[in-house]
């Protein structure tokens, strides 16, 4: 056992409160963001809508087909194409392009989420969030230096260490693919979730007690932690999802655009894709933490499922987010459906973290409170 | 396989025939369902159970009765539960007399071996019974027929695609539809090449078999891990016994304090091994100021024997780290400490010696303790009190433990006298003394005071009733003994279940075609699609490749704009709608 370090703990509290800071200042440059881009985007989509109409009193190009045009250019003649079902099929396709191109005005991301023109605003952001993330980063790893061992042992750590994975998950998914839009959602909930460690759960350095000194904490735990996380992201989705498919429905209906910011944001059906990829990671990451938890349950107390609370609401967590998977596959059910059981899930989640950890008395109660 | 049919699946649907899914989720059985549905009063008992069969096995009805069963299991949180804490749910019904005993009676307290709990869970397997069932089935047909027959019209596949080799490359179509072939076997495809109408031959490719495999592991492991629970309660048992330093415990029926069999339990089947506790040690925080005197290890050494004849062997036991012994596990689950008395009775014979149990009530190991000393004479003798390892007494006189290691040790006592009750052969509880029948000698409130003694202290008891030592202090475990044959296999099923799941949720099953034909030019002309069945985000990725394959075979620009694919939209340009 290694010995408490409480200068560490020190300098870990400071850099978690700088760590806050920073994320704040990045929550108000997404913010900013999002309110600046949809107002250009605005403007673009207008220029967009009279160039349109203009060229189509002109040149007669129907205005479907300019988003395929690629696809729908006729062929030169005499290629034979019509004998061998070739190229010139292509136009009899169905063109699921030029239909999703109609939905175009009302938004501009895509399902590939490449937005064309450079937004400083979120380019700070990101920055800020990675120096948040950086110093976030440094917080944890004092704090775990100062204990001596994994820094995930009662609410204080789980929230701080789980608020940071949630910030790296998110950076790391930017990546790949452009998610800024999810950037106040992300970090604002990243800095409520420091700010309630430090307010309402704050715990100075400490062992472990004996019931929790066994590798499977470090195991069960990181798991829970970084499946949570993604879970984290989903919610975020799905939640904007229900939005946007609200909107998406408004203006297909002829309504007005009352939420204008919401043009940065994906459509509903690409949302509910990427929410549901990554939902599919956490379904298998939660799958492991409940069997891990279980083997740990035999090793610590002797049965490895005793409907002990915590056990309890692992448990429907877990079939909820299997229900959504469920609902995924049934018809009528994929859609808005699906995005409220992935956020009843969540909901779930964060019931599973505070409430029953603080005030249902069970064999989990770690809360270190 | 999935219920929902793609927009983009539909046409080539009507030309290629698909092994048609067990699922209800078809469109034919959707059909034939709904006719069943509509024809109802006509058909009878038979056509009756038909129909709740086809119902019990829908998708829909395995999503309505997961979510029930999530919301079922949330009771059981609220409420005490019977198999955890028994004694908490008597507690429980006596302080809500209003709606205590209703709740009891809807089964509220033990939730999950309710019958409404059970119901739901037994129906949901029964209907992943019957949706595994002939999954499995049509899928082993499945893979065992040749891939389906080749759409007439490719184009209309969600990715499409042509190429076109030149005429001086000298490749005809029969050529090439059998080098289109061997690249999709290397790449793990199964092909069939059809050179039916020999004009234009064509291929059909399907991979990702495993995809349904993983899927039909998974949901029938789930019922081994429901078997494997199962017959642990059949056949399982488990235990509790409290050993106080130098306590043997010999593992048969009376060696409990408290045993909770399995439905299907022989006596026979509890080998008699024995542990011994030697010595228990506790280590408490010295370091850290927030969390002084909180407990950071507890270590008990034991001494096993295997059978009453085996020899003797050392073990340490430790939470987190239990012994393993015939066919058992033993946990380390609770400890405390035992003050050791010497109680003598009126006649001046010792009536009572050895350690006795305080139980655990509040910080720092503040413990009660209750003696009963039936063998005193002329009358019995009771104590209740409290211990405190380290006693502090607070200004308004309330005594405490100020620290969880023993620095000052000290045993508080009331003591009565009377007939205990213990006589009349009614099962009582060994930590609760029960004064109704009993004469007060001792108490705060009585003329003779409390007893308050550190370790070698001796008080007499009033009206010469006899005396209590307090010779030191020994400490106790508690350790719950388990047996569960069911365990491993569940373990097993369990990663089976994961596994599949994975296996399930990223292969992914896909259909190519090929059609190539001789232009009358000379030239060649390929053409390509490719179908995903259920959930296949990656699709896009695999008609690139395949085109770059393709064209690099056959010495093809794969990007020239001739033979551009037809199917990546401009960039920035949306991605087809796959549903809705
Ligand atoms: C014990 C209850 C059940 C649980 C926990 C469960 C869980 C799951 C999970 C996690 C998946 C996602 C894996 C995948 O997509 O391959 C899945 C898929 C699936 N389940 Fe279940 N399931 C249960 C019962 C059932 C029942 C009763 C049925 C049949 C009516 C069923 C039919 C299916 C089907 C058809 C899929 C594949 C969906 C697709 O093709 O996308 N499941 N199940």
């Amino acid at each position: 056992m290694f010995p408490i370090n409480e200068t560490m703990g020190q300098y870990s509290e400071l850099f978690m409160l700088l760590a806050a800071g920073t994320y704040t200042v990045a929550f108000i440059a997404f913010a900013w963001d999002l309110a600046r881009s949809s107002k250009s985007l605005k403007a673009i989509d207008l220029k967009a809508a009279a160039a349109d109409a203009s060229a189509a009193t002109s040149a007669k190009v129907p205005v479907a087909a300019g988003a395929s045009a690629g696809a729908a250019a006729p062929r030169p003649a005499g290629s034979g194409e019509g004998r061998l079902s070739g190229p010139a099929d292509r136009a009899e396709r169905p063109s699921s392009y030029a239909s999703s191109a109609t939905g175009a005005a009302g938004q501009t991301a895509d399902d590939s989420m490449r937005y064309g023109e450079r937004r400083a605003p979120a380019r700070v952001a990101v920055a800020l969030t990675v120096l948040g993330a950086a110093i976030h980063a440094a917080a944890v790893l004092t704090r775990a230096v100062g204990a001596g061992r994994v820094p995930w042992g009662n609410m204080y750590e789980f929230l701080t260490t789980g608020a940071f994975v949630a910030a790296a998950v998110f950076l790391l998914v930017l990546i790949r693919r452009d998610l800024r839009f999810l950037g106040t959602f992300v970090v604002g909930l990243v800095v409520i979730m420091l700010v309630a460690a430090s307010v309402a759960f704050w715990t100075p350095v400490g062992h472990l007690v004996p019931a929790l000194q066994s590798y499977w904490l470090i195991i069960h735990v990181s798991i829970a932690v970084l499946s949570s996380a993604l879970f984290t992201l989903t919610f975020a989705m799905s939640a904007l999802q229900l939005v946007q498919s609200h909107r998406q429905r408004t203006i297909a209906a002829g309504g007005a655009d009352k939420l204008g910011f919401m043009r940065l944001v994906p459509s509903a059906l690409s949302l509910e894709n990427l929410s549901y990829r990554i939902n599919a990671i956490a379904f298998i990451g939660w799958t492991f933490t409940l069997m891990f938890g279980a083997i740990w349950a035999e090793k610590a107390w002797g049965r490895f499922w005793g409907w002990d609370t915590k056990e309890v609401w692992t448990f429907v967590i877990w079939v909820v987010y299997a229900g959504y998977l469920h609902a995924r596959a049934t018809r009528g059910w994929t859609g808005t459906r699906a995005a409220w059981l992935s956020i009843v899930g969540y909901l779930c989640v964060v019931f599973n973290f505070t409430i029953v950890n603080q005030f249902f008395n069970g064999l989990h109660s770690y809360s270190g409170l | 396989m999935s219920e929902r049919v793609k927009s983009t699946e539909k046409s080539p649907a009507e030309d290629a025939p698909q092994p048609g899914p067990a699922h209800q989720g078809a469109p034919k059985d959707a059909v034939k369902a709904a006719k069943a549905g509509a024809a109802l009063p006509s058909l009878g008992i038979v056509g009756m159970l038909r129909w709740a069969w086809t119902q019990l096995t829908s998708m829909r009805t395995a999503l309505f009765l997961l979510l029930l069963l999530a919301v079922a299991a949330v009771p059981g949180s609220l409420f005490p539960q019977r198999p955890a804490n028994p004694s908490v749910v008597t507690q429980y019904i006596k302080d809500h007399p209003d709606y205590g005993k209703l709740l009891d009676s809807v089964q509220l307290y033990d939730v999950y071996s309710s019958a409404w709990f059970s119901a739901i869970y037994i129906l949901l397997f029964i209907s992943l019974i019957g949706c595994v069932v002939p999954r499995a089935i049509a899928h082993y047909k499945a893979m065992r027929s040749q891939p389906p027959r080749t759409p007439k019209r490719l184009s209309r596949l969600p990715e499409y695609g042509t190429l076109v080799v030149p005429a001086d490359a000298g490749i005809p179509a029969s050529d090439a539809i059998e080098e289109a072939a061997a690249l999709l076997k290397k790449r793990g495809y199964r092909v069939e090449v059809r050179h039916d109408d020999g004009a234009r031959p064509s291929l059909g490719a399907e991979r990702g078999f495993l995809k349904e495999v993983g899927n039909l592991v998974f949901h029938t492991s789930l019922i081994g891990v429901l078997v494997s629970v199962a017959v642990g309660g059949l056949f399982g048992y488990s235990g509790q016994r409290i050993l106080v330093e130098g306590d043997t415990f010999v593992n048969t029926l009376v060696g409990y304090d408290q045993f909770t069999p399995g439905t299907n339990f022989q006596s026979s089947q509890l080998q008699p091994y024995s542990i011994q506790l030697d010595k228990f040690q506790a280590t408490f925080d010295r370091e850290s100021q927030g969390k002084f005197g909180q407990p950071i290890d507890f270590t008990a050494d034991v001494t096993t024997k295997e059978n009453p004849g085996a020899p003797a062997k050392k073990e340490v036991l430790k939470v987190n780290d239990p012994v393993t012994l015939g066919g058992t596990s033993i946990y380390l689950t609770g400890n405390g400490y035992a003050p050791v008395v010497t109680v003598r009775d009126g006649k001046g014979n010792v009536a009572m010696q050895g350690p006795v149990v305080a139980k655990l009530q509040g910080e720092n190991y503040y413990s009660s303790v209750v003696i009963k000393v039936p063998d005193a004479k002329p009358d019995q003798l009771g104590f209740a009190g409290f211990f405190l390892p380290t006693a502090f007494v607070t200004e308004q006189g309330i005594s405490f433990s100020g620290d969880p290691d023993l620095i000052n040790p000290q045993l508080s006592l009331n003591s009565y006298y009377g007939d205990l009750g213990l006589d009349k052969g009614a099962p009582q509880n060994v930590f609760e003394l029960d004064v109704k029948g009993l004469k007060e000698l001792n108490s705060r409130k009585a003329e003779a005071g409390g007893i308050t003694l550190a370790p070698g202290n001796t008080y007499t008891l009033p009206e010469g009733k006899g005396s209590i030592t307090f010779d030191g202090v020994k400490k106790y475990v508690g350790v719950d003994i388990h047996h569960n044959p069911g365990q491993l296999s569940a373990l097993m099923f369990a990663l089976l279940a994961v596994a599949g799941l994975i296996v399930s949720l990223y292969v992914n099953r896909r259909r190519v075609w090929v059609r190539t034909g001789t232009h009358e030019d000379g030239r060649t002309m390929v053409e390509y699609g490719l179908l995903a069945r259920g959930e296949d985000h990656r699709l896009a990725g695999e008609a690139s490749t395949l085109r770059s394959l393709l064209a690099g075979k056959w010495n093809l620009d794969a990007d020239n704009p001739e033979t551009a694919p037809s199917n990546s939209p401009p960039a920035g340009s949306p991605e087809p709608k796959k549903d809705q």
